[in-house]
C-alpha cells in the first residue's frame, strides 16, 4: 500500500501538502469546450486503453474465428464443396463477415459493462456532444474488428488461401465489412441500454447475430436449401455482404451488394443511432 | 440566509422537486436554496431521495415536476449550460476502474477541452496534489477505498466546478482518509466553490456545512444551521459509559432518579439522559459513584444529529436499502 502522507510527515510537509492541494483547487479558466470530434475520439483512445490493460479480451474476437476456420475447412469443406482447398476460397471471406459481425455484440456488452458503474454518470454529467461517448466506443470497437479481420485472413493466408485481387481486394472487403460492423453495433448498443446484465445483452446479441449469420450463404449456396430457408436467404443483407465481401476478394463484385450493404447500414445506423443516443440520454 | 433581493443567483434554487420510480416517489417536493460559496448539508438515511434529488440538480435525471436552477440557470431548459457549472462525485466512485488513475484525469481533461499537454500537466498535478502521484500508473480496480475517493473528487476538479455535488463522500472509509476528504472539502469551499454535500453522517455536515437540510422519504422535513437543528431538539445530553455492562440497570435507576428521558444507547455500556446544565450532570455522576455505580466516562454535550433526527422524525436514522435498490431497478427499466 502505498502509505499516505499525514501520519509520517513533518509539519513543514503537511503545510506543503495544503499548499499543493490549494493550488490544485485554486480556480482555473475553463478552457473553451471539445469538440464533437475531439470528444469522440477521446471515447475512442478510452477504448483503445482497455484493449491495452487487459489484451486478453481481443482472445474472445479472434479465437472463435480460428475455430469456425479450421473446423468448417476440414470438417465440412470436403462434405460440401469437393475439396477443402477449394472450400477454404468460397468460405473465407464470408467467415471474415461472421467473426467481424461477431464482433458486433460486444460493443453492446461494453456499453452495459459501463452502464453498470457509476462513470456513465459522470460521462452524462459532461458538457460534451452528447453521442460522443457512444461514437467514440464504436469508433475504438472497429480495432477489434479490424485485429479480427486480419487473424482471419492471415490464418486462411497460412492455411493457403490466395485472393485473385491481392491485398487492395482483401483490404476493401475488410473495409466495407467494417463499415457494415460500425452500422450493426448500434443495434447491440441499443440492446445493451435496454438489458439488465452485460451477460443478458450478450444472450440476446447472440440469439440474434448467430441465426442471421447461419442464414446467410456464408456457409452454403443458397440454393441447395429448401425454398423458404433459400428466400430468407437470399434477402439476408450479411448474404450481400458476404457475396460483396467474396467479389472484391476474388474479384466480378456486383455493384448492387456493394449498395445494398451500404444501404442497409445507413438504414441501420439512422434508425439505431438516435436510439441509442436517446436512451443513453434519458436513462435514468 | 439566502438573498432576498435575488441579486447575486444562489448555487442552488429547486423548488418542489417531484421524481418518481413506478409507485415510489423518490422525491417528493423537495425545495432547496444554497448560497454561492457554502458548504451545504443534504442529510438523511439511504433511500431518502438524497441522490435522486443531486441526480436532478445535475441534469442526470428530468423532474417529474418543479423546477432548478443552478446559478440562474435552469436545469432542464438550460443543461448543457449547467452542465458546464456542475461537477458530480458519486456515490459509487464514479471514475473507470479499467483505467489508471492518470488516464482517467487525462481522459476527463480531455472532454473538458484541454489541450493535450495541458491535460498532461493537469494530472499530474491533481495526482501529486491529492497523494496518489505514486499509484498513478495503477489500474483504480488495485486502489484502496481512499484513493479511489480522492482520485474521484480529482476527476471533479479537472476544470474547477463553479459547484460540486458530493454524494456521500465519505461511505466506507477509515477515520483517516475520511479526515482526507473532509480536508479536501473545506480547501475546496475556501478556493470559493460551492459543494452540495449529501451525507447519512450526521457528524460530516456537522463538521462541514453552513447549512443543512434534513430529508426523509422524499420530503425536506428540517432546514437551518447545524446549531439551529440542534438548538429545536432542545436541551443537552449527559453521555455515561460504564466500566461493567451489568451495572446499566442500576445506572438507569439512578439516572431517572436525577435527569429526565434516560435513554440505553446501542452499546450495552453505554446510557445517556437530557440534561440542560452542566450542575445537574455533575450531580448525577456524583450520584452514580455514590451508589456504587462505577463509571468509566462522562461527556456533556448538545445533542447529536442522530438525536436530532430521531427528534424530527420519530424514528431513528435507519438504512432503507430496499427501497433504494427498488428505485434503483424501476430507474433502469425505465
Amino acid at each position: 500500500m502505498s502509505a499516505t502522507p499525514a501520519t509520517t510527515h513533518t509539519a513543514a510537509a503537511r503545510a506543503a501538502e495544503e499548499a499543493a492541494l490549494r493550488k490544485a483547487l485554486a480556480a482555473t479558466p475553463r478552457p473553451p469546450r471539445a469538440s464533437a470530434l475531439s470528444s469522440a475520439l477521446t471515447f475512442g483512445w478510452r477504448g483503445m486503453l482497455k484493449v491495452k490493460h487487459v489484451p486478453e479480451q481481443l482472445l474472445d474476437v479472434t479465437i472463435t474465428p480460428v475455430m469456425f476456420v479450421l473446423m468448417f475447412t476440414y470438417l465440412f469443406g470436403g462434405a460440401i464443396a469437393g475439396s477443402t482447398a477449394e472450400y477454404l476460397d468460397y468460405i473465407l471471406p464470408g467467415i471474415l463477415v461472421m467473426s467481424v459481425l461477431f464482433t458486433t455484440v460486444y460493443s453492446g456488452v461494453a456499453l452495459n459493462t459501463d452502464l453498470t458503474k457509476g462513470v456513465v454518470d459522470r460521462f452524462r454529467s459532461l458538457p460534451t456532444w452528447r453521442p460522443a461517448p457512444l461514437v467514440g466506443a464504436l469508433l475504438g470497437d472497429s480495432v477489434r474488428y479490424l485485429v479480427a479481420g486480419t487473424v482471419i485472413v492471415a490464418l486462411g493466408v497460412v492455411l493457403g488461401f490466395r485472393p485473385d485481387e491481392g491485398v487492395p481486394g482483401v483490404l476493401a472487403a475488410l473495409g466495407l465489412t467494417i463499415v457494415f460492423a460500425f452500422a450493426l453495433s448500434w443495434v447491440f448498443t441499443t440492446i445493451g441500454l435496454l438489458m439488465r446484465s452485460p451477460s443478458a445483452v450478450m444472450n440476446a446479441g447472440f440469439m440474434g447475430i448467430f441465426p442471421l449469420t447461419f442464414l446467410s450463404n456464408v456457409f452454403v449456396d443458397p440454393e441447395t436449401l429448401p425454398s423458404v430457408l433459400e428466400a430468407f436467404v437470399n434477402v439476408n443483407p450479411i448474404s450481400f455482404l458476404a457475396d460483396a465481401s467474396r467479389g472484391l476478394m476474388q474479384g466480378g463484385v456486383e455493384r448492387t451488394d456493394i449498395a445494398v450493404v451500404l444501404g442497409t447500414a445507413a438504414v441501420l445506423t439512422a434508425v439505431f443511432a438516435p436510439l441509442t443516443t436517446h436512451l443513453y440520454r434519458t436513462r435514468s | 440566509m439566502g438573498s432576498t433581493s435575488g441579486q447575486p443567483p444562489l448555487a442552488i434554487e429547486a423548488t418542489g422537486l417531484v421524481k418518481s420510480f413506478g409507485e415510489t416517489r423518490a422525491v417528493d417536493g423537495v425545495d432547496l436554496s444554497v448560497r454561492d460559496g457554502s458548504v451545504y448539508g443534504v442529510l438523511g438515511p439511504n433511500g431518502a431521495g438524497k441522490t435522486t434529488t443531486v441526480r436532478m440538480l445535475a441534469t442526470l435525471l428530468h423532474p417529474d415536476a418543479g423546477s432548478a436552477r443552478i446559478l440562474g440557470h435552469d436545469v432542464v431548459r438550460e443543461a448543457d449550460t449547467v452542465r458546464g457549472l456542475v461537477s458530480l462525485t458519486g456515490q459509487l466512485a464514479s471514475v473507470d476502474e479499467d483505467l489508471t488513475g492518470r488516464e482517467n484525469l487525462i481522459l476527463l481533461g480531455r472532454l473538458l477541452g484541454l489541450r493535450r499537454a495541458a491535460a498532461r500537466a493537469r494530472a499530474a498535478e491533481l495526482l501529486e496534489a491529492f497523494g496518489i502521484a505514486e499509484a498513478g500508473g495503477r489500474l483504480v480496480k488495485h486502489y484502496s477505498g481512499g484513493m479511489r475517493r480522492r482520485l474521484d473528487i480529482a476527476a471533479s476538479i479537472v476544470v474547477t466546478p463553479r459547484l460540486m455535488f458530493l454524494d456521500e463522500p465519505t461511505t466506507g472509509l477509515d477515520p483517516r482518509s475520511r479526515n482526507q476528504v473532509w480536508d479536501i472539502i473545506r480547501a475546496l469551499q475556501a478556493e470559493g466553490t460551492t459543494v452540495l454535500l449529501c451525507t447519512q453522517y450526521l457528524e460530516e455536515a456537522d463538521q462541514l456545512a453552513e447549512g443543512i437540510a434534513v430529508i426523509d422519504h422524499g420530503k425536506v422535513i428540517a432546514e437551518g444551521t447545524p446549531a439551529q437543528l440542534k438548538a429545536s431538539v432542545g436541551t443537552g445530553s449527559l453521555h455515561v459509559r460504564l466500566l461493567d455492562p451489568d451495572q446499566r440497570p442500576n445506572a438507569e435507576r439512578v439516572l431517572t432518579r436525577t435527569l429526565d428521558s434516560v435513554h440505553l444507547e446501542s452499546d450495552p455500556s453505554a446510557l445517556s439522559a437530557s440534561c440542560a446544565d452542566a450542575d445537574r450532570a455533575a450531580e448525577a455522576v456524583a450520584e452514580l459513584a455514590r451508589n456504587g455505580v462505577a463509571v468509566a466516562g462522562f461527556s456533556l454535550g448538545q445533542p447529536s444529529l442522530d438525536e436530532v433526527f430521531l427528534a424530527l422524525t420519530g424514528h431513528p436514522a435507519e438504512e432503507e436499502q430496499a427501497e433504494e435498490a427498488l428505485a434503483a431497478t424501476d430507474g433502469r427499466a425505465a
